[in-house]
């Protein structure tokens, strides 16, 4: 015996198709907590990423003492953090004295844990301690240029990781078509040793420059750090493989019968099966075949 | 810092580099500013939920495909013969309804004694049961492909071997941590060893319940076994009646009996009940000696 659920109200059923897999995919939301300790630059590190992601992060303020992203029994409370707020990637930011501001930036598929990254937070300036026009400060949800630097980012491993989670977590919504006045966003990343990048946050200038293109100018604006990689840890090949599946990764079916010309187009061939002209029924019915009429 | 400015100036070249093609691709002139398609990206992220699997079509989706059958817009009014307007097609005032049907003429196929508008009325409603039996199979279709729409559930309601129709008992989280023990508990080992999951407590009571007294013991006035029957014996007797007996639950028991004796006696003016009356005081006498404390209990029954 089993029994449909629907919900009752549009909008229940308007939250839960957001919350469904999609074809094409939008930006991940992302998720913000902490763990039993952190200091006072790791308070200003996290909500500093918060208000740089806006509009697609929930950021939890409560400690949480059971959450060890790299121990397999630490994870449960995440995942169901996930499900409960949809979000996946998250950011959790502890400080002890062995791993001293320390961050894990972690993503979920299917709302189980993918991949994590553990960097720890030095020389971390916040955004009050830079001065700059307030005009040029960047709006809220305006798509980022990112950039890296130094060949790190191809040649070590841990740095590619880092390179794709960042990419993944400065990235925003996804769109396809972009408006170039709303560009005034920057993210520098520079690879300064085999475990260090030094990443900042700046706003773009456009000057005048005698073609369409303008001249960019970038001003040292949000918070910089430097992010040292301590642990990371990669996602098992058979989850890769089924994770960077797109839609348009389908095998393309072959299409029968259908030829293109140079001077007529595109063709396709008609084949009609030989007419029986004398085995056919006929439109008119005959008058014995009528249903007969009540008396 | 010397190390910031060149970031800093390596970034802007960069930047430049991506700003110059970015700016050459064909625009559209929008209300903000130019607008402009992007192309499709080049690396490749990882999605964040699988793929989402095609509906299976339904029963009679297949049906139609194979029969050429095509959907037609149908349009919310029609018009009604009978009154002439344009009426609904379903709903508070719509064209066929059961309702309005005045007169239903007997076929040679009715039997004397039904109703026909009831028959139809129950014509529907089996109509209906089988639709929604139809809905039930192509959603549990649909689950087992796992292409279920987001906002269906579908929940089991009762146990499919057992014939009763009772729901499921919820089972609290500490019976279910009780019965879990339990089930440790009898294994070979005790349940010690046994692989926990990540968030599962220890159990609450471990070791035995119960206590025994050993077998072979030195005697004395210390010893157990002569303390405990010592006990209950005394408990048989009331030897120390005074210590066992709890004076303020006994008060409290006469006057909450006296109470329902007067709010009786108050409801039931007309009865006489003698004989009660003949039992009262003995009681009345023994509660007496009970009230006075323990110097009189003493007297009585020493």
């Amino acid at each position: 015996m089993m029994k449909i659920k629907t919900p009752m109200k549009g909008r229940v059923k308007r939250e839960l198709d957001k919350r469904a897999p999609k074809l094409v995919e939008t930006g991940k939301k992302t998720l913000i907590l902490q763990g039993t300790k952190t200091s006072g630059t790791l308070n200003c590190v996290l909500s500093e990423i918060y208000h740089l992601k806006k509009g697609g992060a929930v950021r939890y303020t409560r400690k949480n003492d059971n959450i060890r992203p790299f121990e397999s029994g630490g994870e449960t409370s995440l995942e169901f953090f996930s499900l409960k707020t949809d979000c996946s990637i998250f950011v959790y930011g502890s400080h002890s004295k062995k791993r001293p501001n320390n961050l894990v930036i972690g993503r979920m598929y299917d709302h189980h844990v993918y991949d994590l990254i553990g960097v720890g937070v030095e020389n971390f300036k916040s955004i009050e301690s830079f001065s700059y026009d307030k005009k040029i400060a960047p709006r809220v949800g305006s798509k980022p240029f990112i950039a890296f630097i130094g060949e790190g980012f191809e040649n070590v491993d841990e740095l590619k990781h880092l390179k794709e989670v960042l990419l993944d977590l400065l990235r925003g919504e996804v769109v396809e078509n972009i408006n170039l006045a709303g560009l005034d966003r920057a993210y520098i990343c520079t690879a300064i040793s085999s475990n260090k990048v030094y990443l900042t946050h700046c706003a773009l200038r456009l000057k005048k420059s005698g073609t369409v293109v303008p001249r960019m100018e970038l001003v040292e604006v949000g918070p910089s750090m430097d992010l040292v990689v301590r642990r990371h840890r990669l996602p098992n090949e058979g989850l890769r493989k089924e994770a960077m599946k797109t839609a348009k990764d389908q095998p393309k079916k072959k299409v029968k019968n259908v030829s293109s010309d140079a001077i007529q187009g595109t063709i396709g061939k008609i084949y009609i099966p030989d007419q029986k002209v004398g085995e056919m029924a006929l439109p008119n019915k005959a008058k014995g075949v009528k249903r007969e009429r009540r008396e | 810092d010397e190390l910031v400015k060149e970031c800093l100036q390596e970034g802007t070249k960069l930047v430049q580099a991506v700003a110059d093609n970015l700016f050459n691709l064909p625009s559209t002139e929008d209300v903000d500013g130019p607008l402009v398609k992007l192309p499709p990206p080049t690396t490749k992220l990882p999605r964040e939920k699988h793929l989402p699997k095609p509906k299976p079509p339904t029963k009679w989706e297949e049906f139609a495909k194979k029969k050429g059958i095509k959907n037609r817009k149908k349009d919310k009014v029609v018009w009604d013969e009978q009154t002439g307007t344009w009426k609904r097609r379903f709903g508070y005032d719509r064209v066929n309804d059961d309702k309005d049907i005045p007169i239903i003429e007997a076929k040679m196929t009715d039997e004397p004694g039904e109703d026909p508008f009831a028959k139809r009325q129950d014509d529907k409603k089996k109509r209906v049961e089988k639709q929604e039996k139809n809905r039930l199979q192509n959603l549990k279709q649909a689950a087992k492909l796992g292409a279920l729409p987001s906002h269906v559930q579908l929940a089991a309601t009762a146990l499919p071997i057992t014939g009763t129709q009772a729901p499921p008992k919820k089972v609290t989280k500490d019976e279910l941590g009780n019965v879990a023990g339990m089930a440790a508990t009898s294994t070979a080992s005790g349940g010690k060893f046994d692989r926990k999951l990540p968030e599962e407590k220890p159990a609450k009571k471990q070791g035995k319940h119960r206590k025994f007294l050993p077998v072979v013991e030195g005697s004395g006035i210390g010893s157990r076994e002569k303390e405990q029957t010592e006990n209950v014996l005394n408990k048989l007797i009331s030897k120390h009646s005074h210590e066992i007996l709890n004076v303020d639950k006994a008060v409290t028991m006469y006057n909450v009996k006296k109470e329902k004796k007067g709010r009786n006696r108050k409801n039931q003016e007309g009865r006489s009940s003698s004989t009660s009356n003949k039992l009262k005081p003995k009681k009345q006498l023994h509660k007496k000696g009970a009230k006075k404390g323990p110097g009189s209990s003493k007297k009585g029954k020493a």
